[in-house]
């Protein structure tokens, strides 16, 4: 298998699969961070998670379609502001559904499956009629294009650089937010008991909401970056639905170092052997290699020891 | 079985349901159809295969799958290899560069036949291949799965995965599998041509046939000791646990079954629709699956047949009149069937439909009942759940001038 390559070769194949992987890992992790907090640390299933990122990618084609329009100096830092627009929109709309429909559900978390499910068509066919049935691109600025040559043989694109490092931002926010905040000792001890939270005084259904909007908002963060590496349409949340809840579950749903550790496991995996076969396969086995340790380990890798 | 078992196995309350759906599928819908759109019945009510299945998973077990689509594909799939294999004679291939092997195969570079495809040259292995395989599967996921006491939300999110590991697995082999475009040009079963509109009418009867045979099993399951050792499990696992019972096999039990009926069901699908593709197999159409269980009600068998029909035709007709309005309401059943009315077209029925029935039979038989009889019949009556004032006066009105009659009389 490595027999036609030289050693330097494979270095670098390495190298560069492995930035790739790197890539792919931050993009996984800011899929999965928002569900983390939404599934991991309430127990909610979204599956209209992937219609909020799409929100924001949407979000995100707008703000650079104004900014093209209209402010055509200020075109290089329109992208700053489309992730706060992003992350506005996608919270606002997450904190209506929770108002509307997962408020409503909290004990019938199969239900909550249901419903969400539902919403997410719903959102789709918005997105067709509003947006149309093709996949929209943005245009990057200049700053975010090219790449950083490393040596020789590897070069590393600015753009991934970018998706990394805000990757990188909001896990250590979100770390600070849940372990080292007021706010997060709160939305943990909701997680955990639920009527003993709200007897010490704490307004559960106000941490519920703000916890799911906060999730959703995050999504579209995530959605926000995703515009830079592909396009969207209405469909894509879709793809991404199942590797997201893939990653969650695996690291162990409650811990946020698990979720992220899952990410880097999953996506290295995947990205080195795509080198080796066909994109599906490389996809199928390591679906099936993460269903198969779930199987062995269901609480998943990393898991949070609570007195029940 | 005995008299007396039948009568347990069908209490009068629910015969009643047996037959109205019987009745519907043997006599009314072959008459007034068309052979176009009662096919298009049969391929509806193959997924009413599926919706009995999750039935008794979901409704009764509390186990909520979300990948009934891998066993359908499963027993599609078999089968449609075993017509693919007729349908490609080496006489009907001979243009292709290696005569006698799918079209599919030919077109991909593959010039001998996969040695899994080679058993499928044989009927009986066939059909064994669609009741076993799928059964395997499920008790190796059930197993693994159950043993270790997963359940509920993750139970649903990887058989979720599987189901997308299997449309990617026979997207990416398509050489194997037929790819995206899946398996076509189904002509013939064993000779018979399965396109002739005589074939479809029998396929159609053939299809009601099996549906009434999988929901007498799963009738049986519910009426038996198993069926409500499923139900406490659901409710409190713990204290059937407790109990001495192994819940785990319990659960791989019912996994298991919903998994065969499924198979049963994808099988029936190709022989009537003459293809089998990845789309049937995915995230998006199990989940769909579990929509025309809950439409129907998690807890009614029978509902589960209605709820898979009338999901289907309403998706047909509005996906043909209004695209765009289709995933809008399919989304809004969805939550609506979540949030406003949890039980599903059952639900309804036995809230809403069946007191007035009950009481416009009651007021129908007054006349002509003996007094006993009445009184019971009034009595059995009287508790309908809320009652509404204006129909309660009207029927009152209606009867006592009768009732006085009888009783000169």
């Amino acid at each position: 298998m490595f027999a036609e390559y030289s050693t330097s070769d494979l270095l670098s194949i390495f190298a560069m699969q492995g930035v790739a992987g790197l890539i792919l890992f931050s993009v996984f992790v800011l899929m999965a961070l928002g569900l983390a907090i939404i599934f991991g640390q309430m127990g909610v299933i979204n599956m209209a998670h992937g219609e909020f990122m799409i929100l924001g990618a949407y979000v995100t084609y707008l703000t650079s379609h104004v900014f093209e329009t209209y402010l055509p100096s200020l075109f290089s830092l329109y992208f700053i502001l489309a992730m706060v627009l992003a992350f506005i929109a996608a919270g606002a709309l997450g904190a209506l559904v929770e108002w509307g429909i997962i408020r409503h559900l909290y004990n019938r978390p199969l239900d909550t499956l249901l419903a969400t499910w539902g919403l997410s068509l719903i959102l789709q066919q918005t997105y067709r009629s509003v947006f149309g049935a093709r996949e929209v691109g943005v245009t990057l600025p200049d700053w975010l294009m090219g790449s950083v040559k490393v040596s020789e043989t590897i070069e590393l694109p600015i753009n991934g650089l970018f998706v990394m490092c805000l990757a990188l931002g909001i896990s250590t926010a979100v770390g600070i937010l849940m372990y080292r905040s007021r706010w997060g000792t709160q939305v943990r001890a909701v997680v955990q008991n639920r009527p003993m939270a709200g007897a010490v005084g704490i307004n559960t259904a106000k941490v519920d909401r703000i916890t799911f909007a906060l999730g959703c908002g995050i999504a579209g963060v995530a959605g926000s970056a995703f515009t830079m590496i592909g396009s969207t349409g209405p469909t894509s949340g879709q793809l991404y639905i199942v590797d997201t809840f893939l990653v969650v579950v695996f690291g162990g749903a409650t811990s946020l170092l698990g979720t992220i550790a899952s990410a880097f496991t999953i996506s290295q995996a995947q990205s080195t052997m795509e080198f080796f076969m066909s994109g599906s396969m490389a996809k199928v086995l390591t679906l099936l290699f993460v269903v198969f340790i779930l199987m062995l380990r269901p609480q998943g890798l990393f898991t949070l020891k609570v007195r029940r | 079985m005995s008299y007396q078992g039948l009568a347990s196995l069908f209490p009068k309350k629910e015969i009643s349901g047996f037959l109205v759906l019987a009745v519907l599928l043997v006599v009314v819908l072959p008459l007034s159809l068309d052979i176009f759109r009662l096919n298009l019945m049969g391929k509806y009510l193959t997924y009413a295969f599926v919706a009995i299945g999750l039935v008794l998973c979901w409704g009764y077990g509390g186990i909520l799958s979300l990948g009934q689509g891998v066993f359908f594909g499963l027993g599609g799939y078999l089968m449609a290899m075993f017509l693919k294999l007729e349908a490609s004679d080496p006489i009907t291939t001979k243009i292709q560069s290696t005569p006698g092997i799918p079209d599919f195969m030919d077109w991909n570079q593959i010039t001998a036949l996969p040695f899994f495809w080679k058993p499928f040259y044989s009927f009986p292995f066939t059909i064994a291949a669609i009741l076993i395989i799928p059964a395997i599967i499920a008790y190796l996921v059930g197993a693994a799965m159950f043993k270790r006491r997963v359940g509920g939300v993750y139970f649903a999110i990887i058989t979720q995965a599987i189901a997308a590991i299997l449309t990617i697995l026979i997207i990416g082999q398509q050489g194997y599998t037929g790819g995206v475009n899946g398996m076509t040009d189904l002509r013939t079963l064993l000779g018979w041509d399965i396109r002739s509109d005589q074939a479809k009418y029998i396929l159609y009867f053939v299809c009601v046939g099996m549906l009434f045979l999988c929901l007498f099993v799963a009738q049986f399951v519910r009426k038996s000791k198993f069926g409500r050792l499923l139900v406490a499990m659901r409710d409190k696992e713990d204290r059937v646990r407790f109990s001495g019972y192994d819940v785990s096999n319990f659960k791989i039990f019912v996994f298991c079954l919903g998994a065969v009926f499924a198979a049963i069901g994808g099988a029936l699908f190709t022989l009537q629709v003459g293809f089998m593709s990845p789309t049937l197999v995915g995230i998006v159409p199990s989940i769909e699956m579990v929509i025309f269980c809950a439409v129907g009600g998690r807890m009614s068998i029978i509902g589960a047949v209605y709820g898979a029909l009338l999901v289907n035709w309403a998706k047909s007709s509005l996906s043909e009149s209004f695209p765009e309005l289709w995933l809008f309401a399919l989304g809004g059943l969805f939550i609506a069937v979540v949030m406003a009315f949890p039980n599903g077209l059952a639900g309804l029925y036995t809230t809403y439909v069946a007191p007035k029935i009950k009481q416009w039979l009651a007021d129908f038989k007054t006349p002509k009942q003996p007094k006993p009889q009445l009184e019971a019949i009034k009595e059995s009556a009287k508790p309908a759940p809320r009652p509404e004032p204006k129909v309660q006066t009207i029927g009152n009105l209606g009867a006592s001038p009768l009732t006085q009659g009888v009783l000169h009389e």
